[in-house]
């Protein structure tokens, strides 16, 4: 009896939301594995010797400053400049953090929250964000965590290892892979709702012009998302002050 | 070789911990309500600076970058689900890059 109710428990609040963590990660996988594999080429190619790069991956965990780092290092770039340009590059990832805080239950421990906070990126934090759920489970989160950190490796390991295997002109045409998968999570979201389509289009029109006007496209790709973001969603909650009102997508 | 172990090291460090500090402090108390407002609306403004202007050079070439994002935006207009986005996606970026 007891050991049922315990099953019941097991299947609805812990296998159920683990799958679904799995099942909605395989896009990001899909997009991780050729973009760990060329940083696992790029690594090989810049001299920096395997286990390096693999540590890389693997405590590290984040995509552009991994190439950075690479190329830093394989330039000789002095220790300091390498740790801060990580730094400003993955800066951005504390406001995502923020932002997925609101979205966990309140009592969850803090043993949790250090699990939860490696697995941010951008792709993990939005198909975390873009769920229906007001209130998402650490099971679906860590899965979805999970499964893209494990392609990340298996992708890293590949380029180093087994080389590329991929024709040239699909593993460019995969390089669309992971903004497909953003759009594909904005997009509905923008048909029915006027605050996000506002702060879509503020967003858009930042980080575009960021990146155009001479004086401003030296700025790193960090900031540039850091700056879009902060004046967009500060505009949208200064003119929406109800925010979106309970209604998600 | 050890002083690599600890750059790799050190750039974790930087990178975990602005991902740990807000979960970790947020979590616990209520935030003013402009603040988490604004929080509500930082996933949909990183995902518009995130797409754009990078999806553009995202293949290597802006005409396929181009065709494939557009193939992306009307198939997710549409509500094809986020797989049938992805491989659309792919699949007109090969063929816009074989023909052009």
């Amino acid at each position: 009896m007891v050991q049922n109710q315990i099953n019941k428990v097991f299947q609805s609040s812990i296998r159920e939301p683990f799958l679904q963590g799995l099942k909605a990660s395989i896009p990001i996988a899909i997009g991780y594995i050729p973009i760990a594999i060329t940083f696992g080429l790029v690594a090989k190619s810049a001299g920096i010797s395997d286990y390096i790069t693999l540590l890389m991956s693997f405590l590290v965990f984040a995509g552009a400053s991994q190439f950075v780092g690479v190329n830093l290092i394989a330039l000789g770039t002095n220790p300091w400049e390498i740790v801060l340009t990580t730094f400003i590059l993955n800066l951005r990832h504390s406001l995502m953090s923020a932002s997925l805080s609101m979205r966990i239950d309140a009592s969850l421990s803090k043993g949790w929250r250090y699990l939860l906070a490696f697995g941010i990126t951008d792709e993990t934090f939005s198909v975390a964000s873009m769920q229906k759920a007001q209130l998402l489970s650490p099971w679906f989160i860590i899965a979805l965590n999970m499964l893209a950190y494990s392609a990340w490796l298996f992708g890293t390991w590949a380029g180093i290892f087994l080389a590329s295997g991929l024709p040239a002109s699909l593993q460019a045409s995969m390089g669309i892979a992971l903004y497909a998968m953003f759009i594909g999570l904005l997009v509905p979201s923008l048909r029915n709702s006027r605050p996000i389509l506002l702060v879509v289009l503020i967003s858009m029109t930042i980080s575009f012009s960021l990146s155009w006007l001479p004086f401003t496209q030296t700025i790193s790709a960090g900031w540039k998302i850091i700056i879009s973001t902060m004046i967009a969603a500060l505009a949208a909650a200064i003119i929406y002050p109800q925010g979106l009102g309970g209604l998600r997508k | 070789m050890n002083k690599l172990i600890l750059v790799v090291v050190a750039m974790a460090l930087v990178t975990y911990i602005p991902r740990l500090i807000p979960l970790l402090l947020l979590g616990e108390h209520k935030l003013p309500p402009f603040l988490s407002t604004f929080l509500e609306f930082v996933p949909y403004a990183v995902l518009a600076a995130l797409i754009f202007p990078g999806v553009l050079s995202s293949t290597g070439d802006m005409p396929s970058s181009a065709a494939g994002a557009l193939a992306c935006f009307i198939l997710s207009w549409l509500r094809f689900n986020i797989m049938a986005v992805v491989l659309g996606g792919i699949g007109v970026a090969l063929l816009a890059s074989l023909l052009i």
